[in-house]
């Protein structure tokens, strides 16, 4: 037998070390559309729980909203399910360069290729737009997808300090004699909600001669004021060269992902980005839905308002409330607690409490940055907020960190 | 042969170290206490290899090997010979 037993227990052995080290995934199932209020079933087989929900990346409320879901249907009725095909063979619709089209407009950009998720989309870009003579000097914490996608490409890559824009200009300069320069962030880093300092960035860039892309996964639909980004916050829409994003998200939450930014830059994207050429063209279903959320969103920013506004309440109550929380301005707001253990015991008190939220530890943060993350929706209302505040104030009492900054909680618990 | 590991020890605070209060020493963990990840280790073996005028092959360049800057020390001498 090829899965000889001795095969089997050194796979198992590989999980045991996994749950070891204490960090095991365990299964969690949701038993109701995606919203504030869930239904979950954690740990499996336990009886379900209706939780509010402060862990989901459905910033717009937009996952399950009767307009996207009406939308979705009117695609399936019209186009159909599934396209069997990639792209570039019978995969593409006019649903399909519709989308692609309004995404351009929305982003403010030349062009937009759309991908199976933005996962791919950051694997592809690179190598199709770079080569060896060429450099890529990326922010440390950049998402896992742009780490990938770089080590794919045969460019040099270099990186700089979180945020550092002094390190930054070391790198630029020390890389002057490469052809290309391409600076990569995230705009919103979803671990820590930091806004990323583009507008330096993109004076540096000027300086040094280097293109940009921004990865707005966590940002498409609500930073800036009407929505676009973190380039629309910053008022330099222009500036940016290329957008990597997610449908995944705000933008609706099913999936997909694109490409958006210099025509000529996409249209290799296009030729050459494998995820592009070997993977399945979105489905027309989630093409539909996706139209139509960015037709909301550009109508109105009555949703990235609220979700503004939901932000500011959490913010001001948790601070208030006396837990040690990175100050910020997005809706990503990590509950620093340092010690891994204390993370997730905290959590699973507050899951008692009725508010679902994670705690991460390493290798998801640094080794000693362990923290619950908090995000906000456009769909939670004002008690759900003050109802997670409650929560947070009374767990943490019981844990005796409110008031301690990182020194009193390290202290406390350890790193 | 000091010389080396305080040029590395340099640029590995320098390169690496955020925080102003945190103590790295010749023994300090770099990659395993996850102060270097293995991502960013890149740009210190292209600068060992810059400024020693040496190739340092894949097979010898492991987080095992990097993580402190006495082992790093012991890879530079290696190749430099
Ligand atoms: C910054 C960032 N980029 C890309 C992705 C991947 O997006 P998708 O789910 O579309 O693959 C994520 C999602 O986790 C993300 O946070």
């Amino acid at each position: 037998m090829a899965y000889s037993d001795t095969r089997r227990r050194m796979f198992a052995e590989s999980i045991d070390a996994i749950k070891e080290k204490g960090l095991y995934k365990e299964k969690r199932f949701i038993w109701s559309p995606q919203d504030a209020e869930i239904e979950v079933e954690y740990p499996e087989g336990a009886s379900h729980e209706k939780v509010l929900n402060f862990c989901a990346n459905n910033y717009l409320g937009l996952s399950s909203h009767p307009e996207v879901i009406k939308a979705a249907h009117d695609g399936l009725e019209e186009r159909g399910y599934g396209m069997s095909s990639v792209r570039f063979i019978c995969g593409t619709q006019d649903i399909h360069r519709d989308l692609q089209d309004k995404v351009s407009a929305f982003l403010g950009m030349e062009d937009t290729l759309l991908f199976p998720s933005c996962m791919d989309a950051n694997a592809g870009v690179f190598e199709a737009i770079l080569e060896a003579e060429d450099v890529i000097i990326a922010d440390r914490l950049i998402h896992a997808s742009l780490v990938d996608g770089i080590r794919l490409c045969s460019a040099e890559y270099d990186t700089f300090k979180h945020m550092d824009m002094k390190h930054l200009r070391k790198k630029l300069e020390l890389h002057q004699d490469k052809r290309h320069r391409l600076i990569v962030t995230d705009g919103v880093f979803s671990m820590d909600g930091d806004l990323c300092p583009l507008d330096e960035m993109c004076d540096l860039a000027e300086e040094y001669d280097a293109m940009i892309l921004v990865d707005d996964s966590h940002a498409s639909g609500f930073i800036g004021k009407t929505g676009r980004g973190v380039h629309e916050h910053f008022g330099i829409m222009d500036k940016v060269d290329l957008i990597t994003t997610t449908f995944g998200k705000a933008l609706g939450g099913a999936s997909g992902g694109c490409v958006s930014g210099r025509k000529e830059l996409v249209e290799l994207c296009r030729q050459k980005a494998r995820p592009y050429l070997f993977s399945n063209s979105l489905s027309p279903v989630i093409v539909a839905a996706t139209i139509r959320v960015i037709d909301i969103l550009s109508k109105t920013t009555e949703r990235r308002d609220k979700l503004e506004e939901n932000t500011k309440r959490f913010r001001k109550g948790i601070t208030e409330a006396g837990l040690n929380v990175r100050e910020g301005v997005t809706p990503i707001v990590p509950v620093m607690l340092y010690n891994a253990k204390l993370a997730n015991d905290m959590s699973r008190d507050m899951y008692a409490e009725g508010i679902y939220v994670i705690g991460f530890f390493f290798p998801v943060v640094p080794a000693g940055a362990a923290r619950i993350r908090v995000q906000l929706s456009a769909a939670h209302e004002n008690e759900h907020i003050d109802k997670c505040v409650a929560a947070f104030k009374k767990v943490g009492e019981k844990y005796g960190i409110l008031g301690l900054d990182k020194k009193g909680i390290v202290e406390k618990y350890g790193m | 042969m000091d010389e080396i590991k305080d040029v590395v020890l340099e640029y590995v605070i320098d390169e690496y170290v955020e925080e102003d209060d945190m103590e790295v020493t010749f023994d300090t963990p770099l990659i395993s206490s996850g102060l270097v990840d293995s991502f960013s280790m890149v740009s210190l073996k292209a600068f060992l290899e810059k400024k020693y005028d040496i190739s340092i092959p894949d097979a010898d360049a492991t987080p095992e090997a990097f993580d402190t800057v006495n082992s790093i020390v012991g890879i530079v001498e290696k190749h430099k010979s």
